[in-house]
């Protein structure tokens, strides 16, 4: 893949979080990069960092050291990375977090309304991306009432409809039955994005990606076949 | 969780605009809560119990719903009477009732009861959430709307939440009782939803900065006045209006 453009590029990335009695480093000198089209899998342990990583992508937390640079460009500051939360999708790992919009529909729309697009562009959106993924007539559904599947997929959809040219998915087979991780499994391989996926699922990564990473110690180690 | 026992059905008011229903039923309420004649009060209760038969709600379960209320309004009754200065009516004891004192606490027990009827007939007909889009639409400000949201949808986790907690705590067989162990365990469990709602709060805005959040939230439902909306809410209006001037208009 060396011709291929690198979109996400992670350089001696360090984290350690400040509690008040241990400083607790969760990536070590962590190196990373993706290039455009590339799907790439995450395994590692429990607390090994996956989400702290993925959060350092996006700006919600800071590295202690070393450089992230998105769209070949170097982020720092909240306002670099307002740009890298417009192109690349983050699934969170608790649909209950992803989906605070009283009625599905808004919850969908939520990300294209603040990308700027107009009431009636918002909606054509909502029910394409519902279309795309078999959701439709879910607009009107209320999404406290939702089972965890149907969150999970319409969390996946409030994402796809920001249109990002990146998606990363934190553990998205996580408390999902078969059918719907084969759901899921469908849509991924459909899908032309490039995406990172943190999971513990082996075998529903190898479905979906190319290369599989470990995490563990703070660093990537090569990846696993 | 009781949010929305009510809201599904196909009646006259369930299918009514929540607007007009929010503007009625406020309005009632008003007139209900200051008015003292009789005249007027006895038109409201003939009014709240109307619009109760035309919800057509389960009688079982709006008296539950009455009983709640209630409970607080007993406690009225054992004070009022007693403290209220004024004509004596009865003693207990050494303890005097008043006339006025009781016809206070009559009141306000035919008020109560009147005014939440009347709420529940019109306003637990429709869903939370379409109470919120409507509320919005009559220009409630936006912040207090997205606090109703964000209330409705989480307080349906953090219930989780808390039966998970107290099923965790009940397959390790504690029995609750009048012990320390029982208050310190209770404490845990309050401390434990405080810490989990909080950190919920942090995801949840983490996770809407990932969305391109900056400080707009949208409402989407709109909704059409129809024919059959204008005409009840002319209906309703007139007979508050008629109700509010048998307190204030006409003459003893």
């Amino acid at each position: 893949m060396d011709n291929s453009e690198v979109i996400i590029s992670l350089k001696g990335l360090s984290f350690t979080y400040h509690d008040n009695k241990s400083h607790r480093p969760v990536l070590d000198d962590l190196n990373l990069q993706i290039s455009r089209g590339e799907r790439v899998g995450l395994i590692g342990a429990n607390g090994s960092g996956k989400t702290t990583l993925f959060h350092l992508l996006m700006g919600l937390l800071r590295q202690t050291a070393g450089t992230i640079e998105v769209f070949g460009e170097e982020r720092r500051k909240e306002k670099d990375f307002r740009e890298v939360r417009e192109k690349i999708g983050l699934l969170f790992q608790d649909s209950d977090d992803q989906l605070f919009c009283p009625t599905v529909a808004e919850d969908v729309a939520f990300g294209p309304l603040n990308l700027g697009n107009s009431q009636e562009e918002a909606l054509a959106i909502t029910r394409e991306v519902l279309k795309r993924l078999g959701l439709e007539g879910f607009e009107d559904r209320l999404t406290y009432k939702l089972s965890g599947g149907e969150k999970r997929l319409i969390s996946l959809a409030t994402v796809l409809a920001m249109k990002p040219e990146v998606l990363i998915l934190d553990e998205p087979t996580t408390g999902l039955d078969e059918d719907t991780v084969e759901r899921l499994t469908e849509i991924l391989r459909g899908s032309d994005l490039t995406y990172l996926i943190a999971s513990h699922n082996r075998d529903f990564l190898s479905k979906t990606t190319d290369i599989i990473y470990r995490l563990g110690r703070g660093k990537l180690t090569s990846p696993v076949s | 969780m009781h949010i929305d026992n009510f809201a599904a059905g196909d009646s006259l008011l369930h299918r009514l605009d929540p607007r007009v229903k929010i503007v009625v039923a406020v309005l009632f309420s008003v007139v209900v809560a200051v008015a003292d004649r009789y005249s007027c009060l006895a038109t409201a209760v003939c009014l709240s119990l109307t619009l109760l038969f035309l919800a057509r709600l389960s009688l079982r379960e709006v008296f539950l719903r009455l009983l709640v209320v209630n409970a607080f309004i007993v406690f009225l009754w054992l004070f009022l009477p007693f403290t209220y200065g004024g004509e004596k009516l009865f003693s207990i004891g050494p303890l005097d009732a008043t006339r006025e004192g009781v016809i206070y606490a009559l009141l306000i027990t035919v008020k109560s009861n009147t005014i939440v009827l009347a709420l529940i007939a019109l306003l637990a007909t429709s869903p939370v959430v379409t109470l919120g889009h409507a509320l919005s639409h009559l220009y409630v400000p936006e912040k207090l709307i997205h606090l109703l949201f964000f209330t409705v949808r989480y307080l349906q986790v953090l219930h989780l939440e808390y039966d998970r907690l107290r099923d965790a705590m009940r397959i390790r067989a504690f029995k609750p009782g009048t012990n320390m162990h029982t208050y310190r365990t209770f404490a845990y469990l309050i401390g434990m939803l405080l810490i989990k709602s909080f950190d919920r709060a942090d995801r949840i805005r983490k996770a809407m900065l990932c969305r391109g959040f900056h400080g707009k939230y949208y409402l989407l439902s709109h909704f059409e006045l129809q024919r059959v909306d204008v005409i009840m809410l002319v209906i309703m209006m007139l007979l508050v209006s008629g109700m509010a001037s048998l307190q204030w208009i006409i003459l003893k």
